[in-house]
């Protein structure tokens, strides 16, 4: 998952910039990125670049903050306590299948 | 190669995960418990060819997912309808912003997201289409990467980011519509 948090002024240093304006990016570009930029799976420089902007843009922090709270909201409310007799179902398949094999 | 014996002790634990994203899928308890089963059998006679060391979870997910999308799936099709093209981004973000109360802090729009209840949530995610469900149940209920439910679902990466991106503007019409008919959006506004 995602990239590891060493070396970012080494990896921003080292980047060969594709574009001019690399390390400047707006609201447009940012809301854009703003799925890809939670999920962990920006390049380091790109998620540099969003960071430096969300650190100067209120509205922007406030459709990340909500993201943020959906994404956790989304992973807590959706969970099922396991049935017992599921448990113990899947226990003796799997038992039934070991002894079968056995044979 | 991995021991049979072993399984068990490695796999049990992901029961309650599973039975949930199962759940989601075939919207149906009885299902949802015979796919769980399923899966456990097929992973099980399998094992000799799971890489020890490698993602457990995964292998088990990639598994439910295909029994799901081979076995359950063809029983009950729904059309497969999402129009999420005049979907915004931000949607649900908009619906709930009140009358600009853009402040620091907690906002009234983080606010107003805690009144979604459990069964709001899961009635929304069981509402998107096949493709999408599965997309963000990976993604935003299990925290996969997009790597990984590439792997699990055997879809290039390209295809899996535009279902998870997709797949949540889906969700949020979804959320919104749930939150109309329980009153948490307002009703009127249509488009903003």
């Amino acid at each position: 998952m995602g990239q590891k948090g060493d070396g970012v002024d080494d990896a921003a240093a080292t980047v060969s910039a594709p574009e001019p304006l690399a390390g400047f990016v707006g609201c447009d570009e940012t809301i854009e990125r703003l799925y890809f930029y939670l999920d962990g799976e920006l390049t380091e420089q790109r998620r540099i670049e969003i960071t430096r902007h969300l650190d100067l843009c209120g509205p922007c922090v406030g459709a990340y903050g909500f993201e943020s709270e959906l994404r956790k909201l989304v992973a807590s409310r959706c969970h099922d306590r396991v049935p017992d007799a599921l448990r113990q179902r899947v226990a003796e398949a799997l038992r039934d299948e070991s002894a079968a094999a056995a044979d | 190669m991995a021991d049979q014996e072993q399984f068990s002790d490695l796999a049990m634990e992901y029961m309650s995960a599973l039975y949930t994203a199962a759940l989601r899928m075939t919207r149906n308890p009885a299902d949802a418990e015979d796919l769980v089963q399923e899966t456990y059998l097929k992973a099980y006679r399998a094992f000799g060819s799971f890489e020890t060391g490698t993602n457990l979870k995964a292998w088990l997910y990639r598994i439910l997912t295909n029994t799901y999308i081979n076995s359950y799936r063809a029983k009950k099709r729904r059309p497969e309808i999402a129009d999420v093209e005049d979907v915004e981004d931000l949607y649900l973000y908009h619906h709930l912003s009140g009358d600009g109360s853009a402040g620091l802090g907690r906002s009234a729009e983080d606010e107003a997201l805690d009144r979604f209840t459990d069964t709001d949530v899961k009635a929304a995610i069981e509402s998107l289409p096949d493709s999408f469900r599965i997309a963000v149940l990976l993604a935003d209920v299990e925290g996969f990467s997009y790597k990984e439910i590439a792997d699990i679902t055997d879809v290039p990466i390209g295809t899996v980011m535009s279902r998870i991106h997709r797949g949540r503007k889906a969700l949020q019409k979804a959320l919104v519509d749930v939150g109309r008919a329980r009153g948490l959006v307002g009703a009127s506004d249509e488009a903003r």
